[in-house]
């Protein structure tokens, strides 16, 4: 019989601690699929952020580094300025990338530093409870804002592809979803792709990943999916937000 | 040869000289010379300069570093040492080297720019969240600061372990001759939990984080018995004039600089002074002061703060003696005579005899 799913080979043998339904463990297997695929599991050094993408070093079967919740641009600058021939990049949250961790993050797109930022957003904070996000929607009810985010009182949501696209250091910048099967297909191609910019030397690169959160949404599976397409992408657009070859 | 260099240059050389592969750092007076020096030198040399963001990122950016196996500095000054505390905690939990320097300044707040000593608790407790130490290294003098950052270095590789070097405004910005003859090229400390990619080995992590908190306590203890290794061989201190000394002064740093002008005049007096320097800060040398209060009743702490080393003294003397102190926070630097007529009022207060 012939084997035509399996688990790639830069995964370890373990469970994932996700929720049901949630988005991280896809992107987790994306990215360990792009790193077989294209052999670069001895070069891979990644950079696990505080939140729910924290456990990541539990199912990567390469080299991973904590960082404190925000911290994962400088630390990831840190490694690629050292070791210019790794594959070296981050995996952060909306909390940890547009949050607490801005100004690590804007400032390494700005000084072009070769890595590649694997922004999840779900526009929640996930581990802490379902908080508000930077990235929570216009009325969006989280636990910090139970009556809906109002943007009087607490912002807007922030498109960091767009912000980012600003800077003069950054050549890739895409926003994809795991939401169904198509968007999986090309979220994985906007990985390779940042990857392949890194090891070309081209620059800062980041792909956002539109990512369900059943659990804090306090939503089904397929309605958080659908909630994706219908909701999320109208504040989040998906497809290629800046790219310079 | 001897070269006239300031004390934030001389260590920005030493640092090159000892294998410092990389610096990160943010601008703050007084210990701008520093990172200006690197910015020259790291550049010349090929090697790795980054001026950061904010320090938060500059002690980020040398826990990655680190995390490859390179020797990796910041440096920063009171409130930026306050933003590295974030950092400094990663750093001794995921046991990882890495030396910072604090040129200290008048606190607390924005204070001034000034020389001060009032960063000791935070450099000598930890300083960020959770259980842990970090070796502190506090030099006297230009010259001292150049043999104490390959020292620093060699502590942070042996130990896997932040090592500070608490110096202030003044050691930073003040010239003198210095050489560099004692820096030896780095030794080489064993590198197995580095990460490079996971060429030919198993992959690694290096993580702080332990949900089980029987695992997190365990580490904590492992941890301690580190830290307990630091306090048997680490301790370094130097006496001045002890011998016949019936008042001991304890003084760190420029401190203690001041404290031997000062000590050198009673003497002329035949004012039976002497003095404990302490070099690392962290571990305390305890030990020489529990010696010396067999025989010596009169101790006296003089700091450039409201007095934070005193509670190392009162630790160490656990009772024992008279402690005396003078303190001049602020970024207040007293001369020698004014140190001269403090402490020799006190010794005749203490003495019971007349002052002349």
């Amino acid at each position: 019989m012939k084997k035509i799913y399996t688990r790639p080979k830069t995964m370890k043998e373990a469970h994932f601690h996700y929720c049901p339904g949630c988005g991280h463990g896809i992107i987790n297997r994306l990215l360990m699929e792009v790193v077989e695929e294209m052999g670069l599991r001895d070069k891979a050094i990644c950079v696990a952020p505080a939140g729910c993408g924290m456990l990541l070093y539990n199912y990567f079967d390469i080299d991973t580094l904590e960082s404190a919740h925000g911290r994962g641009a400088a630390v990831a600058t840190g490694i690629k300025r050292v070791r210019p021939e790794n594959l070296v990049f981050s995996y952060q949250g909306d909390g940890d990338l547009a949050a607490i961790g801005t100004a690590e993050g804007f400032h390494a797109a700005n000084r072009g530093e070769q890595i590649t930022v694997i922004f999840v957003n779900n526009g929640v904070y996930g581990m802490t409870g379902g908080q508000m996000a930077p990235t929570t929607l216009t009325n969006q009810v989280t636990t910090t804002t139970p009556n809906g985010r109002d943007p009087i009182l607490a912002g807007h949501p922030v498109r960091i592809c767009e912000v980012f696209s600003m800077l003069d250091g950054t050549t890739y910048l895409e926003r994809v979803a795991v939401n169904k099967p198509a968007a999986v297909v090309k979220a994985k191609k906007a990985i390779k792709k940042a990857f392949q910019y890194q090891l070309d030397g081209k620059g800062f690169s980041l792909v956002e990943i539109l990512s369900p959160c059943p659990t804090n949404w306090k939503m089904g599976p397929l309605e958080s999916c659908r909630w994706i397409d219908d909701v999320m992408t109208k504040q989040f657009p998906l497809g290629v937000v800046k790219d310079i070859p | 040869m001897k070269k006239l260099m300031s004390g934030n240059a001389a260590l920005g050389e030493a640092a090159i000289l000892s294998g410092c592969m990389c610096y990160f750092g943010y601008p703050i007076t007084p210990q701008n010379e520093l990172t200006e020096y690197m910015a020259k030198r790291m550049n010349e040399l090929g090697r790795v300069f980054i001026q950061s963001e904010s320090e938060i990122a500059a002690i980020n950016m040398v826990l990655g570093a680190s995390a490859t196996g390179a020797r990796a500095m910041t440096s920063s000054s009171s409130p930026g040492m306050s933003l590295k505390q974030e950092g400094i905690s990663y750093l001794a939990a995921d046991e990882l080297p890495a030396v910072v320097v604090d040129m200290v300044r008048g606190g607390p707040g924005m204070g001034n720019i000034s020389p001060a000593q009032s960063d000791y608790l935070q450099a000598t407790r930890g300083g960020g969240h959770g259980d842990y130490k970090t070796i502190v290294l506090a030099p006297g003098s230009v010259q001292e600061l150049t043999e104490i950052v390959p020292l620093a270095f060699d502590l942070a590789d042996q130990y896997r372990n932040p090592v500070i070097i608490l110096g202030d405004g003044m050691l930073g910005q003040m010239m003198e001759p210095v050489d560099f003859d004692n820096i030896k090229p780095p030794k080489e400390y064993p590198k197995d939990y580095v990460l490079t990619g996971a060429e030919g080995r198993p992959s690694r992590m290096i993580r702080s984080l332990l949900f089980d908190t029987k695992e997190e306590e365990e580490h904590n203890w492992k941890l301690v018995r580190k830290y307990h290794r630091m306090q048997q061989n680490e301790i370094r201190y130097e006496t001045f004039l002890i011998d016949d000394a019936e008042m001991v002064v304890v003084a760190y740093g420029i401190g203690a600089r001041i404290a031997r002008g000062a000590i050198k005049r009673l003497r002329q007096d035949n004012i039976k002074v002497g003095m404990v320097r302490p070099i690392t800060a962290w571990p305390f040398p305890a030990p020489i002061l529990q010696e010396l209060a067999k025989t010596v009743h009169e101790f006296f702490v003089f700091e450039m703060s409201a007095g934070q080393l005193i509670e190392d003294v009162r630790l160490a003397l656990a009772g024992q003696g008279h402690i005396h102190f003078y303190g001049r926070p602020g970024g207040v630097v007293p001369t020698p005579v004014e140190l001269y007529r403090i402490i020799g009022r006190h010794y005749y207060m203490a003495s019971g005899r007349k002052q002349p």
